[in-house]
């Protein structure tokens, strides 16, 4: 009976008596380009329930408690707030500790600072600082970038939050986006592969079993014009569909399916199948490649207030970036098309380079197993 | 639906409200033994007992025993403290047992009980639900889900659970289960006489003695009987002088009465429960030679409810309400957070801020929720109907 009256206490008095007030900590985090700078305010209190700061246990934490746990402070912290960008980890730095005073009593400020990889529009950060000793923390933060502030909650619910595209003027965002699809497909080696297997015979034309020169540039024009135009359109609608989400496919599936895409490209260019009709080839792999983009696109998040924009604009950044591979690629090419180097060395030499490149993808890809992570950055 | 409402005040009144919270300069130290913090154990020394307990459970978090131990240990020290960080300390002691479908009572009925007050009564009562299915004689669940019925304002669902009790828990419980309800659904008198006579009759303990004493008299103050409800107040005083729910009611009987100056000592001590500080600086606002005090509590009640809101939190609508119309007098955002809070629960104070809102405002919506409500459950509260008659100042 007593811990019924006890219990019905509880219940019955449910007064908002929100006395001192629920675990909050506060988290601005300012980024410039691919540099992170900001502070972590998290209360002493709550700090105390993560790892134990009242050493001496007289229910009160003193300054020289607080740095005596510095080293462990910044751990936690370490461990409980990753960002990244373009879908790669920033270096994180915790250094610098101090103290300030909230509505609720005295919390540590961590300074931080970071590096990321890529600047790309977004950053993805990912909060999960006390959800294991107290579900209803909740991490404020506050963003700033370009001068502008923004602000997110993280709770245990929603411990991962992508933030920064959304931020700048249409223009801005536009460009931010384009900027990300030209840099995805260089540093992406699967597409360059997949293109140059494809471009390669471009500058030549097959009859009776040999490769020849091809007799003008017109001629070659066409045909690369043809490939990257089939290329284009097919990545552009199934990257289109998959980043509205309208079909989705597992992204090992898909990866796996790119690197067989390449091997078969420069297969073909060692022992020809397809010869005329290599934009059909295109046009169908290319709706695999555009699956891939998306992933990284996912990586990056795209800002729901302007989708279509940012969409489109990554779109255009990874056009404009595959134009510039064409450019180098056909004058070159071109110029060399009756040397006897660019049919052995450069074509069937370099397509079988592609082969063995692209065949350890495919095994890395589909059977999950690190083989060769160095280039695989697509 | 009732959420977005909620959801919908908030973001109201973030348009209409200043941010609040100002980053302030963060500084070092100079002595290591500079204290920074004193912790809930340094004023009550019983809490330490938390911290061993949690220590012992991070060895087998899945001691349902321990877990459920630590779990109510939390529970009443939220309670005792009005500190909702204990809240979060439940919950986790519980997270084995906090997204399971189907865990044993023990961890379902405290599960209820946090949620419950983290005002999620829909998933509350579904836990209770769920637990009187299998065990129908449960008296504490069964007293749990009737107080959450009667915060919703369905006291017939209310009552049939408080008769339950009959045979499972005293005369007194059973009585002020039912007084609850019934108090507020036409029978105000009846729940009052029947109150008065179980109290004189029971030998019950501190706790439900002051429970049902501070019940009998919100029901005298709400009839008009302000001297029947001076006593009850003060005798439920001499029982539990920190009750904090108890102290809010009492404080907001004498503010009615225009006693401000009773108001500002009975709370002299409590700027730190944010709930007891509203109604300190209501009462301070009335007394001139609290002028300074004033407005450092408004800032204070500024800063707090600014920092709930950027965490989400809905839990405290009706104090923020209450703390727009008469310390702000900012009439639309205390209508809007009046409503959404109505949405949420329908308690007498609920009814009575939004009526006053409705006043204030005149706006003809929440009139009419307040006179169907009144028409509907036969409510008694001489401030609501005061409110509904008189005219906008």
């Amino acid at each position: 009976m007593r811990r019924l009256i006890l219990m019905l206490l509880c219940v019955a008095f449910a007064t908002p008596a929100w006395a001192h007030k629920s675990s909050d900590a506060y988290l601005t985090i300012e980024r410039d380009g691919m540099n992170i700078s900001g502070r972590w305010d998290i209360a002493l209190r709550d700090l105390d329930l993560a790892l134990g700061l009242d050493a001496n246990g007289d229910g009160q934490v003193t300054w020289g408690e607080v740095r005596a746990r510095q080293d462990a402070i910044a751990a936690l912290a370490a461990a409980r707030l990753a960002l990244s960008s373009g879908g790669e980890k920033c270096a994180m730095r915790y250094n610098g500790l101090q103290i300030d005073t909230h509505t609720d009593g005295a919390y540590a400020v961590l300074a931080l600072a970071g590096s990321c990889k890529h600047a790309s529009p977004t950053v993805a950060i990912e909060y999960s600082l006390l959800f294991d000793v107290d579900p209803q923390h909740r991490g404020l933060l506050n963003y700033i970038e370009d001068g502008q502030s923004r602000s997110a909650v993280f709770s245990a619910d929603r411990s991962r939050q992508v933030v920064g595209g959304d931020m700048g003027g249409p223009l801005t965002q536009f460009a931010a986006y384009v900027h990300e699809g030209v840099w995805h497909i260089w540093l992406g080696f699967d597409h360059i592969l997949f293109l140059v297997s494809l471009l390669l015979p471009a500058v030549l034309v097959r009859r009776d079993g040999r490769w020849k020169g091809a007799a003008s540039f017109q001629d070659a024009f066409w045909d690369v014009a043809r490939i990257v135009t089939a290329f284009t359109l097919a990545h552009s609608i199934t990257l289109t569909v998959a980043a509205l989400g309208i079909v989705s496919l597992p992204s090992r599936w898909v990866e796996s399916a790119i690197a067989l895409s390449v091997v078969l490209a420069a297969l073909n260019n060692i022992f020809p199948v397809v010869a005329r009709g290599r934009w059909i080839a295109a046009f169908a792999f290319g709706l695999l490649h555009g699956f891939g983009f998306a992933g990284a696109l996912a990586d990056l998040g795209l800002p729901a207030g302007s989708l279509a924009l940012s969409l489109a604009g990554f779109n255009v950044g990874v056009e404009l970036g595959q134009l510039v591979i064409v450019a180098a690629f056909l004058p070159v090419a071109f110029s060399l098309r009756s040397t006897w180097a660019y049919r052995r060395v450069v074509l069937t030499g370099g397509s079988a380079v592609i082969v063995a490149i692209a065949g350890i993808w495919l095994v890395e890809r589909a059977f999950d197993v690190p083989l060769f992570v160095a280039l695989a950055a697509g | 639906m009732r959420r977005a409402w909620a959801w919908m005040a908030v973001a109201i009144v973030t348009a209409l409200a200043i941010d609040g919270v100002a980053v302030a300069a963060p500084y070092t130290p100079a002595d290591d033994s500079a204290v920074l913090e004193r912790l809930p154990e340094a004023v009550d020394p019983a809490l330490a007992e938390l911290k061993r307990m949690r220590v012992a459970l991070r060895i087998n978090p899945n001691d349902l025993n321990h877990a459920t131990r630590l779990a109510r240990r939390c529970i009443e020290a939220a309670r005792e403290t009005g500190d909702p960080r204990f809240l979060g300390q439940a919950q986790a002691a519980l997270a084995p047992w906090w997204a399971a479908a189907d865990p044993p009572a023990v961890a379902l009925l405290l599960r209820a009980t946090v949620k419950q007050s983290q005002h999620d009564f829909s998933g509350a009562l579904a836990d209770l639900d769920h637990l009187l299915a299998v065990r129908a004689g449960d008296g504490q669940a069964l007293l749990t889900r009737a107080t959450i019925l009667t915060v919703l304002g369905r006291y017939a669902d209310a009552q049939r659970d408080c008769a339950k009790l009959l045979r499972l828990a005293s005369g007194l419980v059973t009585t002020t289960c039912v007084a609850g309800a019934s108090s507020l659904n036409g029978d105000a008198a009846g729940a009052y006489r029947g109150l008065v006579q179980a109290l004189a009759r029971a030998n019950d303990s501190t706790g439900t003695r002051t429970w049902a004493l501070t019940l009998a008299a919100e029901i005298a103050a709400r009839r008009g009987d302000a001297a029947a409800a001076d006593i009850h107040f003060r005798d439920a005083l001499a029982l539990d002088p920190r009750d904090a729910y108890l102290v809010a009611a009492y404080a907001d009987f004498l503010l009615n009465e225009a006693r401000a100056r009773d108001v500002a000592s009975l709370l002299a001590d409590s700027a730190k429960n944010d709930a007891l500080l509203l109604r300190l600086t209501l009462a301070e606002r009335s007394l001139p030679d609290k002028r300074s005090e004033f407005a450092d509590h408004r800032r204070d009640l500024t800063d707090r409810f600014a920092a709930a809101r950027r965490r989400g939190d809905t839990v405290h609508l009706r104090e923020e309400a209450r703390f727009r119309l008469d310390v702000e007098n900012d009439i639309p955002a205390a209508l809007a957070l009046a409503k959404a809070n109505w949405n949420v629960q329908r308690e007498p104070a609920d009814l009575r801020i939004l009526a006053a809102a409705a006043r204030a405002s005149g706006d003809s919506d929440a009139r009419r929720i307040v006179t169907e409500w009144l028409a509907s459950t036969r409510l008694e509260d001489v401030t609501v109907v005061a409110s509904t008659q008189r005219r906008a100042p």
